[in-house]
Formats: structure tokens, C-alpha cells, sequence
């Protein structure tokens, strides 16, 4: 039933091949075709501006008040790309190794080979779009290295190349807004897919400043909304970020992929209160020259600067030799994980380890730190209130990013024919675990390179369709659904904020279904998000009105998403009694506490399938096949 | 860690169309540790449990730059610390018993939708007129074969920090979008990609500022003093060069 959909021929061929030989729409019939997509990160934005520019009639939604303000702009660190500018021996086939294997062998080999080979156009597509790159004195571009691999491959401008590659995008999409080719519709929310004839044909959406509902017609839509980390009440997520879109698709048809992965990365600011609103990230370009320890004694006190050497652990070189303070991200924060459960943490609420430039300023002196890093140092002063230069920084694993989301083929739709995603919204490239710099790849890769070939295939043979009305029953049905749960809570006079519910739905899912987890948490986890979500629909409380901005409304839409996404998750989680990557099952480790895969039972991902209100989903299986790389246990020692 | 009680005056319209007015409001026990949106998030919850409707403003990334979060804090567009977004302001900052004035952007083109919150539209058409290289997905020539020396690339990205928040026009008394439009023309102009496009591209922005409502420049610098990003009033020297130089080349 699952069909990947994975061209023929050797692996480095199937992409070539397939644009070869993927049916083509004509210059005069894309004029007449209407895609919709949502949300305009760095994946919406470039597929929005890319299938404009082919001619496509475009359609563009997102909830914030600009298209430039999605959550893509946040990323710091950088971007990678198999361009071996470094002569370091980098190449397609290298990127796409350290892929699979950073993912833990949980991807798929031909995504993740295009993803490598489409890697280097999309430095020279923002290049020429000005995006400010930093730049070697001789004028060409400049690389790090980044956590899981040993070259450096990673593109960078400062520490804010998520905003630059974002501004690139949003400025292709302000040129075909300027043109004509999209119609952008800002400050509004997609409330549900509408499906005609088994196929995606049109969103209903809400437009946030009148509380109007709209209805559009698209032969495609493209779900580029993001991923789900705030789930867990706290992540390094935008406030805003949602699963909205992605659980209503999920709703109507389309599988979900699995869930359960999702990436707690291992340096952020630690929480501080009660109050926290969110977490904010530090980036892991810092792991290039910070270095991470913990006092050798169980809770010692001092101040860092009195600790002296000998009495330092820094865990991750005594345990990785070979890849030091850049292992992946699921080591490093398991990692820091464990010293803290042994009572070596640090700061007031001992959940905290340190990372330390004192010996990057004796090396390469204050200057170099501060130009390499200047902007997060000054963040980190900022939230904190200490200087970095001089004291180490306290840091702590957060939830940062969702390998997880809907399952999609090769050619990156969905189950539902004509619904497609892409960008962290799908399931696609980073199996279970994502290396750094990738996702800004991913979600580049996905929008200006693979999606506008790819959604030629299904649109092909949708020339003769003629745009649907929208008073077709399927869109009053639609729309009567999204009025019908926004009236339900708004006249549901119960007690308590949404807030709250969000932060008890946060709480359940990162104690059990976090950095470690077992069948014991698991199993009570799902009881407890199944009362959490009883008493929601009892006692929440929504003030304000449907026919204006109502910030209220709008997330308590979300977290009734939330509640029932937590709970799928957990399942994933129970269901997949493994360990891999970010999924870290304690019942699945080696001796010395590394993640241990079962190979032979959980070679395949996850895709499940909704069954309605009353009914448990169905799992389905996708089985992996690796015909390139031999499986191996990950190791970084 | 101190904990503080504070006075708040906010600004509350019910809508675009509505009269607006401060109201008054106390919160009290407040963890210093906290950011200033976190402020008002719990002063929200507040509102939700006694049955008032929460305060409206806009906010997303919450860590300085995504250029959501607009308010003006005691008549300073993203409050009293210099170079700082409101989601960054920190409540060790200001002192027990302290009374906070806290208003939306105030200016013509950014009208109010509600409460704190107003409509930025007018900066993502005055993107749309010209602040692009127009070079098509697919037809990009190698990252490396057009050299960018290391001054003009860092130069180009201070510019291009820009996050679009408004902070410049809220704070000048002519609600102008000068630095706004200058960093983006600037940061074009400064780059061999944005040299095919430079004149006409400066005279489309200068244009669709102009036609947004936005008030001339008089060179008071209060811009470039509350630009969460210090941008430099510098790049509107610049913006006025390009824009004059394109007439000149006609």
C-alpha cells in the first residue's frame, strides 16, 4: 500500500533518470494549474517562488504577520553542501554517507543521495540571490565543520545564516508576489485540507485579523508548515510553530511517519523558571572550538574558573576520541543527559554542563572567538546575564527539531494524492537524526530543487481540470468543521487557559517521551495525554470572539492538535522498541550505554494512519533497503 | 533572585476601527530571570483566569530575529536597552514597583489591528519593488565564480541584518522607512549580484516608500539609536547616493 515510488537504476543515477524522463507541463497549461502552498519557511518560500517562476499559478499562506518572519530565519549555524571547496575530500557521496549514518540508518538511500547531489545549487542559487555568505580574503566562500562529519562543508553567514538564506527566499517569492506569479495571503491560518475525489484540491483557511474563513482551490497542495517541537510546551521552536496543518492532512488521509523522532539538541540555553516561555538555542558551530565538561566531583560548587584542570571532566573527548565535542547531536545530549543524572551537573538547578572558550581565546585570542561566534555570545549575555568571555556557559539539551512528519514518496506527496510536503514538515531525509546544517538544506533542496520536478508528475495529468468551485459540498464540509471546533471552544465556559493544558501536555511528553524512554513511561503516557485531553475539551477556557484577532483562539486550536499528536508519538515510541538516533529506548542499549538498533525487526519507517476519533491507528511499515551502505553501530569513539 | 511588583499602562483597541485607550494593570511576583514578552505572558494568563481578554501583540521567534515583536516600552520602541528586540529585554532591568508604559508602533502606515499589534504590510511591498536580484531557481552560476572580498561581504551582511521589525519608523518622528529600504538597497548595491539591477531597484523602493505614507528623512539619527540591530543611519547617506546616482544614469 505504501508505495516509495523510488526510481530505477544505480543509486547515483535515479535522480538524473528521473528528470530525463518525468512528464513535463506546458508553458501554456501551467498558466491554468493552481497550487497552494502553506507556510513560507525556507522550504514554502522557495517552492512558492521557484513553481511561480515556471509559471505555475501560486497561492501562499502563512500565520505571521510577513512572509519573512517563519521560523527558518531563527537557524544560526549553517548550511551544508558537497561543493569540496575545502579540498578536504568532501563529495556527494560523503555527504550522503554521513547523512544516513548520522540518521542511524532510518532514511531512505535515494532521498538522501538527491539531497547530497542537489546540495551545491543551492549555494550558488542564494549566492546569486546576495546572500552575504562569509567570504575568505581572496573573495571565496568559507566553510566550518559542524557536529558528525570530519570535513568541512558547512556554508555560513555569521551566526544567522537561517535568516540570510531566508531573506534570499522571501526576496525570490516579493519578486514573483511583484510579478503576479503568487498571491500571497499573510496572517492566515489553514484550518483543513479539502478533498475532492479522494485528491487534495483546496485548504480552508482563517483569516486571523477578521476571523473570516476563506475557501481555495488548488489542484495541488504543499504543506511546508514546519515541524511539531512544541509538543513539549518548551522547544527551541518559534511560538507560533504548529502541527495544525500537518495534523488535519494527517486526518484526511495522509500517514504520518515516524512520529516519534524528534531532536533534542544538545546545546541550549537551560531552563531557568516556572514562567519559561521558550527555550533558545546556542549554536552547535560553537562545539567547533567550546569545549564541554563538568567537575569530576558530584555536586561541587565552586565557580567554574576555581575548578582546576585536573578536577574538569570533559566527557565527550574521554568518550569519542575521534569526534570529541562534535559528536551528533543525539550523543552529545544523551550525553550530557547521563553526567547530570550522575549528579555532575551544574548551575542552580544542576541540570546544566559547561562549554568553555577559555582555551579558544588562548588560542586564537578574543578577536577570532568574537568574530566567529560574536552575535551568540552577545545572545547568550543577554538571556543570562553573564559574559561567556569570561565565565564558561551553562548549557543544557532542548527540543529542537522533528525528523519526524508526513510520510512522503520519492516524488514527496503524501498518501493523499495531490497533498504534498516538504521541508521539516516531512518525514523525508534525516531518518533518526538530523546532522547539523541539514535542515537548511533540506528545506532548500525540497523547494527549489526537488519539488517544483517533482510536482510536475501528478499535475501532468491534471491539465484537463478545470478549477473546482468553491461551493462544492466538499469545501462547505470542510469549512463547517474548522467554524465547528473554533465555536466549540469559544463557548466552552470552562476554568483553565490553554497555557496551561499546553505546559501539562509538555510536561508528560518530556519525561517520557524525551531524551530516554521506556515501555513503563510510555505506556502511562498515554493514559495520562488521553485524561489531559478529556479535561481539555471540559474545562479550557477561550475569552475574545471569532470575528477579530484572536491570538487565544488560534492556539488553543493548536494545542487541541498538540494533545493528540503527543499521544500518536508515544505510541511511535512504544511501537519502535529499539533504540536509533534520537530515539533512545533504555531497554535497546550497548554496554556502554550507546543507542543499540535492532536491524533485523526495525529496518523500516513507521507510517500510521488514522483511523478516526474513536479508533487506535493503524502502524504501517515502510521497509528500508540499503543497497549502497552496509548497516553498522554508529560509532564516533 | 528579586522578585518584582509592577504597574503596567497598556494600550487596548478592540480593533482597526476602534478608539483605543491605556489600562491600567498590576502584576506582582515577577522573576527578574524573565524576558519581557514572558511578562506580559503571565500577566495574560492572569487576564484568562479572571475572564478578561488577554492583550494582544505580536511575537514568534522570541529570540531577537524574526522581527514579530513590536511594542514601544516607556516611549522606546523595544524598551530601554539599546540594540535589544523586546522578546530580549530581561526584567532584571527594570525595579520593584516600577510603573511600564507599553503601546503599539505608532505611525500612519502601520495602522493598529489590535491592541499592541499593527499591519507591516507596507515594508513587504516595498521588498516587492525591487529589493531582489531577479535570477531564476536552476540558473545560478558557481558560488565561487564571482569573487566577494571579505570587507564588501561583511559590509553587505551588516546591512542584511536588517529583521523588518518597524523599530525605525516607530521611533522617527516623520515615520520614516529610510534605514529600513536603505539596508536592503545597500546591501544589494554592495554586491557584484546586485549590480545589474542597482538603479532601477533604487528608484523602485524609493518610490513605493514614498507611496506607503512613510515621512522624509531629517537626519535625527533616532532610527539608527533604537534599531534592535544597530543598523547604521550611514546606509541612508547611501540610499540617497544610489538613489541620485540612478537618476543621474537616467
Amino acid at each position: 500500500m505504501l508505495e516509495s515510488r523510488i526510481p530505477d537504476g544505480q543509486l547515483k543515477d535515479k535522480w538524473t533518470n528521473y528528470k530525463s524522463s518525468v512528464p513535463l507541463v506546458s508553458p501554456s497549461n501551467k498558466r491554468r494549474l493552481d497550487v497552494i502552498v502553506i507556510g513560507t519557511g525556507l522550504a514554502g518560500a522557495s517552492a512558492a517562488s521557484s513553481m511561480a517562476e515556471m509559471g505555475y499559478n501560486v497561492k501562499t499562506f502563512c500565520f505571521q504577520d510577513s512572509p519573512r518572519r517563519a521560523h527558518s530565519i531563527a537557524a544560526q549555524g549553517g548550511i551544508n553542501a558537497a561543493k569540496n571547496y575545502q579540498n578536504d575530500g568532501d563529495s556527494i557521496y560523503r555527504l550522503f554517507y554521513d547523512t544516513i549514518k548520522g540518521g542511524d540508518y532510518r532514511s531512505r538511500e535515494a532521498n538522501v543521495y538527491r539531497l547530497a547531489e542537489v546540495s551545491a545549487s543551492i549555494i550558488d542559487q542564494c549566492v546569486a540571490q546576495g546572500v552575504p555568505f562569509a567570504r575568505e580574503y581572496g573573495g571565496t566562500l568559507d566553510n566550518r565543520s559542524f557536529g558528525g562529519v570530519q570535513v568541512s562543508r558547512t556554508f555560513y553567514a555569521r551566526g544567522q545564516t537561517g535568516q540570510q538564506l531566508l531573506l534570499g527566499a522571501y526576496s525570490a517569492l516579493s519578486r514573483q508576489i511583484a510579478k503576479g506569479g503568487v498571491t500571497m495571503y499573510n496572517r492566515h491560518e489553514m484550518l483543513d485540507i479539502v478533498k475532492i475525489d479522494g485528491k487534495a484540491r483546496g485548504v480552508i483557511v482563517r483569516n486571523l485579523m477578521t476571523g473570516e474563513y476563506e475557501r481555495h482551490f488548488g489542484h495541488a497542495v504543499v504543506l511546508a508548515t514546519g515541524g511539531y517541537g512544541n509538543v513539549f510546551y518548551l522547544s527551541t521552536n518559534a511560538m507560533g510553530s504548529n502541527v495544525t496543518a500537518a495534523w488535519k492532512a494527517y486526518k484526511k488521509g495522509a500517514m504520518f511517519g515516524n512520529p516519534c523522532f524528534t531532536q533534542i539538541h544538545p546545546t541550549c540555553i537551560p531552563v531557568s523558571g516556572d514562567y519559561q516561555s521558550k527555550l533558545t538555542l546556542m549554536s552547535e558551530s560553537l562545539r567547533n572550538d567550546g569545549r564541554i565538561w563538568v567537575p569530576k566531583k558530584k555536586g561541587d560548587d565552586r565557580l567554574p574558573r576555581d575548578i582546576p584542570e585536573d578536577e574538569r571532566d570533559y566527557y565527550l573527548e574521554r568518550r569519542y576520541p575521534a569526534f570529541g565535542n562534535l559528536v551528533p547531536r543525539d550523543v552529545a545530549s544523551r550525553a550530557a543527559k547521563e553526567r547530570c543524572d550522575e549528579g555532575f551537573g551544574v548551575g542552580s538547578t544542576k541540570l546544566a554542563v559547561y562549554l568553555d572558550f577559555k582555551d579558544a581565546i588562548k588560542r586564537l585570542g578574543q578577536d577570532v572567538v568574537s568574530a566567529r561566534y560574536g552575535n551568540l555570545f552577545q545572545m547568550y549575555a543577554k538571556i543570562t546575564g553573564d559574559d561567556p568571555y569570561t565565565t564558561p556557559m551553562r548549557i543544557y539539551p532542548a527540543v529542537h527539531y522533528t525528523m519526524g512528519g508526513l510520510w512522503v514518496d520519492y516524488n514527496l506527496m503524501t498518501t493523499v494524492p495531490g497533498l504534498y510536503a516538504i521541508g521539516e514538515c516531512n518525514y523525508s531525509d534525516h531518518g533518526a537524526n538530523r546532522l547539523g546544517a541539514s535542515a537548511l538544506m533540506q528545506g532548500l533542496a525540497d523547494g527549489y530543487f526537488v519539488l517544483p520536478y517533482t510536482i510536475g508528475e501528478y499535475l501532468s495529468n491534471d491539465i484537463r481540470t478545470p478549477a473546482i468551485p468553491t461551493d462544492h459540498e466538499a469545501f462547505d464540509k470542510a469549512e463547517k468543521n474548522a467554524r465547528d471546533q473554533n465555536n466549540r471552544l469559544l463557548n466552552n465556559n470552562g476554568s483553565r487557559s490553554v497555557e496551561s493544558f499546553h505546559r501539562d501536555l509538555g510536561h508528560i511528553m518530556w519525561e517520557n517521551c524525551g531524551m530516554a524512554r521506556n515501555q513503563g513511561g510510555l505506556t502511562k503516557a498515554i493514559s495520562e495525554i488521553q485524561s489531559l485531553k478529556k479535561d481539555y475539551w471540559e474545562k479550557v477556557r477561550v475569552p475574545g470572539r471569532d470575528n477579530i484577532l484572536n491570538p487565544e483562539l488560534e492556539k488553543a486550536g493548536r494545542v487541541a492538535d498538540f494533545l493528540e499528536l503527543g499521544e500518536l508519538m508515544v505510541r511511535d515510541a512504544l511501537d519502535r522498541s529499539e533504540s536509533c538516533g534520537g530515539h533512545f529506548r533504555e531497554e535497546s542499549q550497548t554496554e556502554e550505554g550507546e543507542a543499540l538498533r535492532d536491524d533485523e525487526n526495525y529496518t523500516f519507517s513507521s507510517a500510521w494512519e488514522y483511523k478516526g476519533e474513536a479508533t487506535e491507528p493503524i502502524r504501517n511499515k515502510e521497509k528500508l533497503t540499503f543497497d549502497t551502505v552496509h548497516l553498522t553501530q554508529r560509532s564516533y569513539k | 533572585m528579586a522578585n518584582l511588583n509592577l504597574t503596567l499602562k497598556i494600550w487596548r483597541q478592540d480593533g482597526p476601527k476602534e478608539t483605543g485607550e491605556f489600562k491600567t494593570y498590576h502584576v506582582a511576583g515577577l522573576n527578574t530571570h524573565m524576558s519581557f514578552l514572558e511578562m506580559l505572558d503571565v500577566l495574560n494568563e492572569e487576564l484568562v483566569n479572571t475572564g478578561d481578554e488577554p492583550v494582544a501583540f505580536d511575537h514568534d521567534c522570541r529570540e531577537g530575529i524574526c522581527g514579530m515583536c513590536s511594542m514601544v516600552i516607556n516611549g522606546r520602541p523595544h524598551g530601554p536597552l539599546e540594540g535589544t528586540t523586546a522578546c530580549q529585554l530581561h526584567m532584571r532591568h527594570f525595579n520593584n514597583d516600577d510603573t511600564i508604559t507599553i503601546e503599539p508602533w505608532r505611525a500612519k502606515p502601520f495602522p493598529v489591528i489590535k491592541d499592541l499589534v499593527v499591519d507591516r504590510t507596507p515594508f513587504d511591498r516595498i521588498i516587492q519593488s525591487g529589493g531582489f536580484v531577479s535570477i531564476n531557481t536552476g540558473s545560478a552560476p558557481d558560488g565561487n565564480a564571482i569573487p566577494v572580498g571579505k570587507e564588501i561581504a561583511e559590509e553587505a551582511f551588516d546591512a542584511a541584518a536588517c529583521i523588518g521589525c518597524g523599530a525605525c519608523v516607530a521611533a522617527c518622528k516623520n515615520a520614516s522607512a529610510s534605514l529600513f529600504t536603505a539596508s536592503k538597497i545597500s546591501q544589494l548595491a554592495f554586491l557584484p549580484q546586485g549590480q545589474p539591477e542597482r538603479e532601477e531597484r533604487a528608484i523602485r523602493m524609493v518610490k513605493q516608500m514614498d507611496e506607503e505614507g512613510f515621512g522624509h528623512c531629517t537626519n535625527t539619527g533616532a532610527c539608527e539609536a533604537e534599531c534592535p540591530k544597530e543598523i547604521s543611519v550611514d546606509y541612508i547617506r547611501k540610499m540617497n547616493w544610489e538613489y541620485h546616482r540612478a537618476n543621474v544614469k537616467g
